[in-house]
């Protein structure tokens, strides 16, 4: 009776040795993965310099600006650039440059290796049949899991932060740039072929152009889930607002917690609102 | 007008793994519903053959599934047929290579689509201009083309607007600026008027009409409206099930229609779309010469019975009518017969359909006047002949 009331199977896993394997495989390939691990955090603090430059009443002034053209309202835009200024007044303008650089790197990659996949896959039935079930996994995989490997291979700071907000945050613009390339009007499609388009001049005069609002929303959705991976990441070691979440639940720090939590969910806001708007004010553009 | 420019031979096309035995059935005489059930292969085309000649308007009319789509797309190889010729100026489309094949797309033959195909990123002008900036002609040059087409399809203003703000009828003359604006020798239309709304699809066939007749440009024109197969059509070609079972000229189907199918189908037409004047007009048998004088006329009148007459110059050129009013008032007070000729007649042309003229019959106070285009009186046609032409 027994036999029916408990799983009586056992595989003994040597989990040691996978490990082992994989840790391995990280010192052999110590060298790959430093060159790797340089340039991402070179690309970061290059973006950090960047936002540096930019003096803090001027990235106000922009975010008050753009939230004006988007909604046509200057109450908003007045609201966003408060927000902005809010964030420097708790005394966390810094911080925030340091997690803007981190998203932003993980945007620009996701972006870089999402939309040629995104636009490969859409073309191609064998990629496609491929690639979902890896995407699927990727978005249901608990985020934690991703940290793993990402510390194993670029130990802590923000380089292996870059990889595992990356890791994450691909697969929507992946995803939603093959959907929409892919649910093009087909008789606009024939349109352009019976006018003679070869292949890419249909891809690129056509189908991406028709496709751009969906692909922009995948881009907007790629930029938030990057957003909510601030603090995740700051486990292993990512600084910046993410980091002053974690040091305040640590030390069960109430205030500081709401302050820098509230921060980043101001960040969080802005670029929503500000790259949806951006979607829907591409219209239609002139040939 | 009798040179062919496209000619398609036992074009087939089958959808489906199990194409043999399909074709075996079909030979067999098995309907392809049956088919479809026992080896799941759809045939969309078996055994299509026509010619289509150079300045024609050629309609393929039939039930919605028939294969009227599969068949003009098969005219410009967006679909490629599962067996067959298709003949351009006498060459295999088939055998051209790629480089061709787009040339051909680019230069010959365009294609109007049923929803229009419209590409709503880009405004009505870059619409136009799409086809030709694929085959890279410059900025300036193709803005140019695409506004005279713009202006032709009567959308001038609306150049710079998105398709989103236009009406249906609208978008249409986009879609026909846009394949003509390639200057193509041939002008496929897949049901181009079927989403739009009655009014507007009457206006739009007859534009349709003055365009292909002034640029002289061959068409090969879908709808599944008996109506509207009969009135752009030189011929009609009626297909079924993937089959074409007859290709005649308008009149010759309803005429002749070679069995019950085709004959339901023309049943089910408005005769007024069908017949011409010419089917129904007369000699003029009341006639004068301007200086005949005012007792010829009235004997003339008096013999035929009728209360107007026809004044002729030369060459049999229509002048106006003399009414039995105006010569008795005439007579009294002896004037020239010039005076009371009246010009402003309801006049009408041999090719004009008998549902064109039937309002100008049932207004007019006299038979219809026929004439050519020199103004030559050729017949006459009376309320009472345009009416019964419809029973
Ligand atoms: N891609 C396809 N796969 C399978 N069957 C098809 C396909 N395209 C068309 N057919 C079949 O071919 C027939 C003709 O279709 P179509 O040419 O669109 O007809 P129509 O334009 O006259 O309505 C239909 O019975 C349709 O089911
Ligand atoms: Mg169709």
């Amino acid at each position: 009776m027994e036999f029916l009331l408990k799983f009586p199977f056992r595989w003994n896993i040597d989990m040691d040795a996978i490990d082992e394997a994989v840790r391995g495989f990280s010192v052999r390939h110590a060298a790959f993965f430093d060159v790797i691990k340089v340039g991402l955090r070179e690309f970061v603090s290059l973006l950090q310099t960047i936002l540096g430059w930019v003096p803090w009443w001027l990235l106000i002034l922009l975010a008050a600006l753009a939230g004006w053209k988007i909604s046509g309202s200057k109450k908003i835009g007045l609201l966003y650039g408060a927000m902005l200024f809010f964030i420097g007044l708790i005394g966390y303008w810094d911080l925030m440059n340091i997690t803007l650089s981190i998203v932003l790197a993980s945007v620009v990659i996701s972006l870089l290796l999402g939309l040629p996949l995104g636009i490969l896959i859409s073309g191609n039935e064998k990629a496609n049949t491929i690639a979902r079930p890896i995407l699927d996994t990727m978005q249901t995989m608990p985020v934690f899991v991703y940290l793993i490997p990402a510390v194993m291979f670029f130990s802590l700071g923000n380089a292996p932060a870059v990889i595992a907000t990356t890791i994450y945050a691909i697969v929507p613009v992946i995803r939603l740039t093959s959907h929409a390339i892919r649910q093009v009007d087909p008789e606009v499609i024939e349109a352009a072929k019976a006018f003679g388009s070869t292949k890419s001049q249909t891809l690129w005069k056509v189908q991406i152009p028709q496709a751009l609002p969906t692909i922009m929303a995948g881009v907007n959705q790629t930029l938030m889930m990057a957003m909510s991976m601030v603090v995740t990441c700051s486990m292993i070691g990512a600084r910046g607002l993410g980091n002053e979440v974690l040091i305040a639940v640590n030390r069960s720090e109430i205030s500081r917690g709401i302050f820098s939590g509230t921060a980043v969910v101001i960040i969080a806001i802005l670029m929503d609102r500000l790259t949806q708007g951006w979607v829907k004010n591409d219209g239609v553009k002139q040939s | 007008m009798s040179e062919t420019i496209i000619h398609v031979e036992n074009v087939c096309k089958y959808y489906g793994i199990n194409k043999n035995a399909a074709v075996k059935m079909l030979n067999e005489g098995v309907e392809k519903d049956i088919i479809y059930k026992k080896t799941g292969v759809a045939v969309a085309l078996h055994n299509v053959s026509f010619d289509v000649k150079k300045g024609e308007i050629f309609t393929i009319i039939g039930l919605s599934g028939s294969g009227k789509s599969t068949m003009i797309r098969c005219l410009n190889l967006l679909h490629r047929p599962t067996s067959g010729k298709i003949l351009f100026k006498g060459k295999d489309i088939s055998e051209y290579d790629k480089p061709e094949l787009l040339d051909f797309r680019r230069h010959k033959i365009t294609m109007v689509f049923q929803n229009f195909g419209l590409m709503s990123h880009r405004d009505v002008l870059g619409n136009v201009a799409y086809g030709l900036e694929i085959r890279g002609v410059p900025k300036a040059e193709r803005d140019k083309k695409a506004m005279e087409m713009i202006e032709m399809v009567g959308l001038s203003g609306w150049e710079h607007q998105p398709i989103s703000s236009l009406s249906g009828g609208m978008r249409q003359r986009v879609g026909i600026a846009r394949a003509l604006a390639n200057e193509p020798e041939i002008l496929l239309m897949d049901e181009p008027f079927s989403a739009l709304d009655p009014l507007v699809r009457q206006d739009m066939q007859f534009e349709l009409l003055a365009l292909q007749r002034k640029l002289g440009i061959t068409v090969v024109f879908i709808t599944h409206d008996i109506n509207e197969a009969f009135k752009l059509g030189d011929t009609v070609a009626i297909m079924r099930d993937g089959k074409v079972i007859q290709i005649d000229t308008p009149e010759n189907m309803s005429a002749n229609p070679t069995d019950d199918y085709v004959r339901a189908f023309i049943e089910s037409a408005d005769k007024s779309k069908v017949f011409r004047v010419s089917q129904v007009m007369e000699i003029p048998t009341c006639m004068m010469r301007l200086h005949d004088g005012i007792s010829h006329a009235l004997n003339e009148m008096k013999r035929n019975g009728v209360s107007s007459i026809y004044v002729v110059g030369d060459h049999m050129k229509l002048e106006g009518i003399i009414t039995l009013d105006g010569l008795l008032k005439i007579r009294q007070e002896n004037r020239p017969l010039k005076e009371i000729i009246v010009k402003d007649i309801p006049t009408t042309t041999r090719d004009t359909l008998i549902s064109d003229v039937l309002p100008l019959a049932a207004e007019a106070k006299y038979p219809i006047a026929v004439v050519d285009d020199q103004g030559v009186l050729e017949g006459i046609v009376t309320k009472a002949a345009v009416l019964t032409s419809l029973l």
